[in-house]
């Protein structure tokens, strides 16, 4: 069976996908998988899980058809009517 | 506890080391060669361990100690001495009676009145646990192959001869296992001088050089 | 994407993962290039397990020992990568010991003292530390990606060369002649280890930026960084036309070409012997992978 190993570098970091490995069981994988990914301390943590079940998404979204910059940064301007509301506040040009 | 005794475990520790280290490179697959091949450091830095301790009473270095003796005044038990590659049903065999045993032994150790030793030994034990999984894991997978049971029968005798008389009692308990006649230590296998001959063979070449 | 606009797109910094589409010839010159790493990592072992049993320090034992261990660990992720690609290990390793794929020319040749081991850690890792950092642009990118650990744990080899090397400078006299007896011998190998000048046009390992360092290159790369550590410690090179330029260019002697193709196609001084061996190890071993992998031989 091949297993996924995925290794937190230090803690509190996100895991990462390590590397892969060969063993006929969890309980073997597990040990194989510290010695690949733990012999030097390099890990804080890891997760290892059998290949079959990890699923695979490519293109993660499909949503590009319709406009949707509500959700970006970059769909707001606020430069115009940031100007026009300090003019009425009489605070223009001491901001 | 005295330098001899000490030895006795530095030895054991070594020889096993170097044996096991014979697998590096050639084990079964590749995951496992790399987790044996630890196992064969892990042994050997506890060697190292057992030698400076016995070393300060000695009054010379570890390496003196662990290389510069002749053959005969080692004291390592005979199950360690025994080539056992390529048979890997014999060799998981004497890891796990290995692994069983000295479990018995390190445990007594950090209930030893020397503060020194018992530190030593719990620090070890730490260690070993990860040894003794490994070996429990690989015992259960070989459980149904005549092979590797032949083998734990076979290695038995010299498996209760690591220990101390008054340990093998233990040993025959956490095994499920009823006691034979041990394979005593004290006398060396004829497998031991062309093992020490070759561990050497670098050293003795220019004596008292530094490596 | 057709042949040619895959090699655009690999040429422009394009990555390629396990499940792309990918041309044949791409995969199976991945498979070609990256099964031959592998079993030189595994070959490498070779030479280098016997000094283990020899340390003449437990100190050397361990860190050869934990060496010697990392480069079978390399060679699990190298033959992972090639599974994933479609070579099973079990076929590259019956390949293998078949005689029927290539490993690098420097594990072909004996190790006659612990001179070796000292000079194989320093010189001979050095060479192929130059290689390996250049398949860290690799466009395979899980290939690319066990190049990272891979280059990560060699930095410990290279100190435990050095060490081992000023140990036997700094020692007897017959110390330092075991490491000049070994630099001797094995400058040969290091000079072919790069591989013949191949123009890069010509090349479709270049193309497919599968590499992406010229031979020449490795090779200038490692007489810079190493010739000078080489002559400070008073050594030799056996070479009498090697020499740095005024532009910096490494002139030397014209390797022998023909020499490094009969090695590597099998007819090194130790192939037969240890291939011989890792037959016989692998024969003595099936069962154990038959009862332990469910899949596997």
């Amino acid at each position: 069976m091949i297993f996924e190993v995925f290794r937190q570098e230090r803690e509190g970091q996100p895991f990462q996908h390590g590397g892969s490995l060969e063993a006929p069981n969890l309980a073997f994988a597990e040990t194989y998988a510290r010695e690949l990914y733990g012999r030097r301390d390099e890990s804080f943590a890891l997760w290892i899980v059998p290949r079959e079940s990890v699923e695979e998404v490519l293109d993660p979204y499909v949503a590009d058809v319709f406009d949707r910059d509500y959700r970006r940064v970059d769909g707001y301007s606020l430069k115009v009517k940031l100007k026009e509301a300090r003019e009425r506040a009489g605070t223009a040009g001491t901001g | 506890m005295n330098a001899q005794e000490l030895l006795a475990l530095a030895d054991d520790e070594l020889i096993l080391g170097w044996r096991n280290s014979e697998w590096t490179g050639i084990a079964p697959f590749l995951e496992e060669d790399v987790a044996f091949s630890s196992i064969a450091q892990t042994e050997i830095g506890h060697a190292r361990a057992w030698y400076e301790l016995a070393a300060k009473e000695l009054g010379t270095d570890a390496d003196a100690v662990a290389f510069d003796r002749d053959p005969h005044e080692y004291r390592c038990a005979p199950l360690v001495e025994a080539r056992l590659v390529p048979d890997w049903a014999q060799t998981i065999a004497r890891h796990w009676l290995y692994e069983t045993a000295d479990s018995v032994r390190i445990q007594a150790l950090m209930n030893s009145d020397d503060p020194e030793i018992a530190g030593l030994a719990g620090k070890i034990d730490r260690e070993e646990a990860y040894h003794r999984m490994h070996a429990d894991m690989w015992a259960e997978r070989l459980r149904d192959e005549a092979r590797f049971r032949t083998a734990v029968d076979e290695l038995w005798p010299s498996a209760l001869g690591l220990l101390e008389p008054g340990q093998r009692g233990r040993l025959c308990e956490v095994t499920g296992r009823d006691p034979v006649d041990a394979v005593e230590r004290g006398e060396h296998t004829e497998e031991l001088r062309p093992l020490w001959e070759e561990m050497t063979m670098v050293r003795r070449s220019i004596p008292g050089a530094a490596w | 994407m057709n042949d040619t606009e895959f090699q655009a797109y690999v040429q422009e910094g394009g990555q390629v993962e396990t499940g792309d589409a990918m041309p044949d010839d791409y995969r199976k010159a991945l498979i070609k290039f990256i099964e031959m790493h592998g079993n030189s990592e595994l070959m490498g072992v070779l030479p280098e397990r016997e000094w283990i049993l020899r340390a003449p320090t437990l100190q050397r034992k361990l860190a050869l020992t934990a060496k010697v261990q990392d480069e079978v660990g390399h060679s699990q992720l190298i033959y992972r990568v090639v599974e994933d690609l479609g070579k099973p290990r079990e076929a590259c390793l019956e390949d293998l010991v078949a005689g029927k794929t290539k490993f690098h020319n420097v594990f072909h040749y004996p190790t006659k003292t612990w001179g070796d081991v000292a000079v194989i850690a320093w010189l001979v890792d050095a060479a192929a530390i130059i290689s390996q950092k250049a398949l860290l642009k690799c466009s395979y990118a899980p290939y690319a990606r066990i190049m990272k650990k891979i280059c990560w744990e060699e930095s410990f080899h290279i100190l435990h060369g050095r060490d081992c090397i000023l140990a036997l400078m700094t020692g007897t006299d017959e110390q330092r002649e075991l490491v000049q007896e070994a630099v001797t011998r094995w400058w040969g190998p290091l000079m072919q280890f790069h591989g013949n000048p191949i123009v890069a046009e010509d090349d479709p390992m270049y193309h497919w930026r599968i590499k992406s360092q010229a031979n020449e290159d490795a090779r200038q790369q490692f007489l810079d960084g190493y010739v000078p550590q080489i002559w400070e410690l008073g050594l030799t090179v056996p070479d009498p036309k090697l020499r740095q330029r005024d532009d910096g260019v490494w002139e030397y002697s014209e390797p022998d070409w023909d020499e490094l193709k009969h090695v590597v196609t099998g007819h090194g001084p130790k192939t037969e012997e240890r291939l011989g061996f890792r037959r016989w190890s692998r024969e003595e071993t099936a069962w154990v992978r038959r009862a332990v992998l469910a899949d596997a031989a």
